[in-house]
C-alpha cells in the first residue's frame, strides 16, 4: 500500500481541479438554495451550459464562419473566438436555461422547482446525446478542442511538476485561474449578501409572502437568484470542460448535481464560505476512498471478488448518496451553518 | 441508524442475488432417468421483407454454450435458415449467433442482441430460439403505424401508471416527494430476475417456481414487505422528528443515488432480459401486430388499474387513503388511523411499483437505472394528473405513455428523443394548468 500515494490523493482532492469546479457550481447552488430557498436540483445543466457555450462557439462555430470558402468569412481571430465562447458560456447560456428553468416553476412551491430543475437538466442531457444534432454538439463523444487558447497563456512548462509536484504545468495554470476566479466569487457573494439585493433574497427565503407584502417583486427577484447562481456554476463547468479538454453530455448527468449538493449541505448552506469548505472536504473524502480502494484491490488487500476495479469508480456514487441521505437527515445545517437560520427548511 | 441498517440489509439482500455469476444449472439429479431422449436447441432464422415475402439467413453459424460458458457444439444455418445444435442434456445454455456470417441484407434488429443466455431446455425438449432480423417491418400504411404506436403507447401508459400510483397516494398521504420510488421500480425488475434466472427452479424443488410468474409473485411480496420496512423504519421516524419535507426530499434523493449505485455495483451495466417470453412471434391482429405478452401486459395491467381504482372507491381503506391524502389533520379528527393508513399505502404502491418494474423489464429490458429513467415519466405523469391525486396519476400516466410514443410518429422526430417530449410536457404543464389536470388550484401553494 502506497499510503503516501493516498495521502497525495487526499490533499489533491482538498485543493484541486474538482475543488475548484464543484466549490464554483456550489457557490451558485447556494446563492440559489442557500439564500434564496431555490430548489434548484438541475445544477450539471447549468454547468453544461458554461462548457458547451464555450465548446460549441470555438468548436463547432469558429471553423464555419471563418471558413474562406463558406458562407461567412467573418475572419475572427482564434483568442477571440475564445473570448466570445467565454461570454457565451458564462453569461448568455446560463440565462436562457434559468429562464426556461425559472417561468414555469418559480411562482410554484418548491418541490415543483425541483422536479423541473431535474427534467430540463436530462431534457438538456439527452439532446446533445441525440445524434441527430451531431454537427453541432458532437453527439455523446462531445466536443473537444476548444482548450488551446486557454492553455496557450499558460506561464508554466507543459512537462513541469508545480505545488510540491502536485500538478503537472497545464493543470497548475487551470487550477490558480481557479482559485483566484473562486475567491473572486466568494467575494461577490459575499458583498451581495451584505447589499439590499441580498437581504430581499433572504427575506424571500424566510418568508415569500411577507417579502411580497413589502412591495418586492419576489418573482423578478427569484429569478435574477436563478441567473446569478446559474453563472457561477457555469463556470464551474467550463472550467471543468477546460480541465478535461472535452464537452460531454454524460459530464453533466444528474448525479453531478448531487455532488453539488452534498459539498453545500456538508459546509452549511447559507454560509459564503460553506461551499468552498464543503467541496474541499467531500473531494478529499471521495478521492481518498477511491485511491485507497484502489491501492487496496491492486494490492490484493481486499480480493478481486469482493471489489473489482470497476467497481471502485461506484462506491463514490454510493458514498456521494449516502453522505446526501445522512446530512439530510442528520445535520442538515451542515458544519458551519446555524439550525435556525438554515436546516432544509420548508419554504 | 436505521437508515444504514436498513439500506446494509437491501444490500447484503442484492449481494446475494448476484454475487453468484449469473449461471445456475441443474445439478443432474433428474437427468439420470431421461438420458435416452435428445435434447437440442434450434431455429429458424427468418424476417419477411415489407412485401411479406420471406427471407431466409442461409450458412449462419450458431454455437451453443452450456451454463460454465463451454462450447458444447455449433450448427450452421440451411436454405430455409434452419439450425440445430444436440445437447449433452437438459439444463440451461446460451446461444450466440455470428454476427460476421449473417448475409448482409439480413442484419441483426437490435444490434447487440446476438446471443440468447440462460435457455432452459428441459429433459427431452427439442427447444427452439428466435433471433429477431431485418429491420422492423414499418407499415407504409400511416394509420396502421399510427394504432399500433398508440397500442404500445398504452402499453407504456398503464406501466408508468401502475408505477406512480404509489409516488402520487405517498405524496398524498404525508407530502414526500419520493425521489427513490424509480429504486423500487428497478428493485422489482432486479429481483424478479435474480428469482427467476438466477436461481431458477431451485426454491423448494417445487414445480413452477422457475416460472416468471411465480418470481412476480416472490417480488410484490417482497417489495411490499421493503415498502413497510422503509416506511417503518426511515419516514417514520424522520416524520416523528419533525423533519421538514425538503429535508425528507433531499433525504429521498441520496437513497435513491446510493440505492441506484448499489444495483450497478451488483448487477453490472448491461442490459438484462427474463427468460421467459423473451423473444415471441408476433401475433397478426388483422390491423396491428402484437407480442402475445404485450397484451397479456395490456390485459393484466389494466385489470390491476381497475382493482385499484375499485379499492380506493369502495372499500374502507381505500377510502380512509383517499381522505387521509385529501385532508390529513380532518381525517385524523374523523377518527381515521393515519399513520397506519400511510403504512398501507407504502405496501401497496411499493408492491404495485415492483409490478410495474417486473413488466417494463419484459417490455423493455433489466437494468440499473430503468427506474430512474422511469421515475421522470412518472413525474410527469402525476404532475399532468395532479400530484396528490391517485385517479390523476392513473389518467396523467396514459397520457404521457400515449404521448411518448405517439410523438415518434412524423418520421422525422428522433426515437432517442422520445423522452425529452414527456419531460418537455412536463414543463409546459407547468406554466399552463400547474395544478394538474385533475388537481385543485390550491395544491399549489
Amino acid at each position: 500500500m502506497d499510503w503516501g500515494a493516498i495521502l497525495e490523493t487526499i490533499f489533491r482532492g482538498l485543493i484541486g481541479e474538482q475543488f475548484v469546479y464543484f466549490g464554483l457550481a456550489a457557490i451558485g447552488l447556494n446563492l440559489h438554495f442557500g439564500f434564496t430557498g431555490l430548489l434548484n436540483f438541475g445544477q450539471a445543466a447549468f454547468m453544461a451550459a458554461g462548457a458547451y457555450g464555450l465548446a460549441i462557439i470555438v468548436t463547432t462555430l469558429a471553423p464555419r464562419i471563418n471558413d474562406d470558402e463558406g458562407m461567412f468569412q467573418l475572419n475572427i481571430g482564434e483568442g477571440w473566438m475564445f473570448v466570445i465562447g467565454v461570454f457565451f458560456g458564462v453569461i448568455v447560456f446560463p440565462i436562457v436555461l434559468a429562464l426556461l428553468m425559472g417561468i414555469p416553476t418559480l411562482r410554484l412551491r418548491a418541490d415543483y422547482l425541483a422536479i423541473v430543475t431535474i427534467a430540463v437538466a436530462e431534457i438538456i442531457r439527452i439532446t446533445m446525446r441525440s445524434p441527430r444534432w451531431d454537427w453541432f454538439t458532437g453527439a455523446s463523444d462531445g466536443l473537444s478542442g476548444f482548450s488551446r487558447t486557454f492553455y496557450d497563456l499558460s506561464p508554466f512548462d507543459p512537462g513541469g511538476r508545480y505545488f510540491f509536484n502536485l500538478f503537472i504545468g497545464n493543470q497548475f495554470f487551470l487550477v490558480l485561474v481557479g482559485w483566484a476566479v473562486l475567491a473572486v466569487s466568494a467575494l461577490i457573494c459575499w458583498l451581495i449578501i451584505r447589499s439590499p439585493w441580498g437581504r430581499v433574497l433572504k427575506a424571500i427565503r424566510e418568508d415569500e409572502d411577507a417579502a411580497r407584502a413589502l412591495g418586492k417583486n419576489a418573482y423578478s427577484y427569484k429569478m435574477q437568484a436563478l441567473i446569478l447562481g446559474g453563472i457561477f456554476g457555469a463556470i464551474g463547468g467550463m472550467l471543468r470542460a477546460i480541465g478535461f479538454s472535452l464537452a460531454q453530455p454524460d459530464n453533466f448527468i444528474t448525479d453531478v448535481t448531487f455532488f453539488v449538493w452534498v459539498a453545500l449541505i456538508l459546509g452549511g448552506a447559507g454560509k459564503v464560505l460553506a461551499p468552498l469548505v464543503g467541496a474541499g472536504i467531500l473531494y478529499a473524502v471521495l478521492n481518498g476512498t477511491d485511491a485507497f480502494l484502489r491501492e487496496a484491490v491492486a494490492n490484493d488487500v481486499i480480493s478481486d471478488e469482493l471489489l473489482s476495479g470497476t467497481q471502485v469508480g461506484q462506491v463514490r456514487f454510493m458514498l456521494m448518496g449516502l453522505l446526501l441521505a445522512l446530512l439530510a437527515a442528520f445535520r442538515p445545517q451542515g458544519i458551519f451553518g446555524n439550525k435556525e437560520e438554515m436546516a432544509l427548511d420548508d419554504r | 441508524m436505521w437508515l444504514v441498517l436498513l439500506i446494509g440489509v437491501l444490500a447484503s439482500v442484492l449481494g446475494l442475488g448476484a454475487s453468484s455469476p449469473v449461471a445456475a444449472q441443474d445439478d443432474g439429479d433428474d437427468g439420470d432417468d431421461t438420458a435416452e431422449a435428445a435434447e437440442s436447441i434450434g431455429g429458424q432464422l427468418r424476417t419477411r421483407t415489407a412485401e411479406g415475402e420471406d427471407v431466409f439467413a442461409e450458412g449462419v453459424t450458431m454455437i451453443v454454450f452450456d451454463a460454465d460458458g463451454n462450447e458444447v457444439g455449433s450448427a450452421v444455418s440451411d436454405a430455409e435458415g434452419r439450425w440445430r445444435v444436440a445437447l449433452p442434456g437438459p439444463g440451461v445454455y446460451d446461444v450466440q449467433l455470428d454476427v460476421a456470417t449473417l448475409p448482409e441484407e439480413v442484419p441483426l434488429r437490435d444490434e447487440g442482441r446476438d446471443r440468447l443466455e440462460g435457455i432452459d431446455v428441459r429433459a427431452g425438449a427439442a427447444q427452439n430460439t428466435l433471433f429477431p432480423l431485418g429491420e422492423a417491418i414499418e407499415s407504409s400504411d400511416n394509420t396502421i403505424r399510427f394504432l399500433q404506436l398508440t397500442v404500445d403507447g398504452i402499453k407504456l401508459g398503464l406501466i408508468i401508471a401502475m408505477c406512480s400510483i404509489g409516488l402520487s397516494l405517498i405524496y398524498g398521504t404525508t407530502g414526500l416527494t419520493n425521489f427513490a420510488h424509480g429504486e423500487m421500480v428497478t428493485f422489482g425488475a432486479i429481483t424478479a430476475f435474480i428469482v427467476h434466472v438466477v436461481y431458477p427452479g431451485r426454491i423448494f424443488g417445487i414445480p413452477g417456481t422457475n416460472s416468471l410468474v411465480f418470481a412476480a409473485l416472490v417480488t410484490i411480496v417482497l417489495a411490499g414487505a421493503l415498502g413497510w420496512a422503509l416506511n417503518e423504519f426511515v419516514w417514520k421516524r424522520l416524520r416523528n422528528r419533525g423533519a421538514s419535507l425538503i429535508a425528507a426530499l433531499v433525504v429521498s434523493i441520496g437513497m435513491a443515488i446510493f440505492i441506484r449505485y448499489i444495483y450497478l455495483f451488483q448487477f453490472e451495466g448491461r442490459a438484462r432480459f427474463y427468460r421467459d417470453y423473451q423473444i415471441q412471434e408476433q401475433w397478426d391482429l388483422g390491423i396491428i401486430r402484437l407480442a402475445p405478452k404485450d397484451l397479456f401486459i395490456i390485459a393484466f395491467s389494466t385489470t390491476v388499474l381497475i382493482g385499484v381504482g375499485l379499492a380506493l372507491q369502495k372499500t374502507r381503506a381505500g377510502k380512509a387513503m383517499r381522505a387521509v391524502a385529501d385532508n390529513r389533520d380532518l381525517a385524523e379528527s374523523s377518527g381515521i388511523d393515519v399513520e397506519s393508513v400511510i403504512k398501507w399505502v407504502w405496501i401497496a404502491g411499493s408492491a404495485l411499483a415492483a409490478t410495474g418494474g417486473v413488466l417494463f423489464g419484459l417490455t423493455e429490458n433489466i437494468n440499473w437505472e430503468m427506474g430512474f429513467r422511469l421515475l421522470l415519466l412518472m413525474f410527469a405523469g402525476v404532475t399532468l394528473g395532479g400530484l396528490g391525486t391517485a385517479y390523476g396519476a392513473l389518467f396523467g400516466s396514459l397520457i404521457v405513455g400515449i404521448f411518448i410514443q405517439l410523438i415518434a410518429y412524423p418520421s422525422w422526430f428522433p426515437s432517442d428523443m422520445k423522452n425529452v417530449g414527456a419531460l418537455g410536457m412536463l414543463v409546459i404543464i407547468l406554466l399552463v394548468r400547474p395544478q394538474g389536470l385533475l388537481g385543485r388550484k390550491e395544491r399549489i401553494g
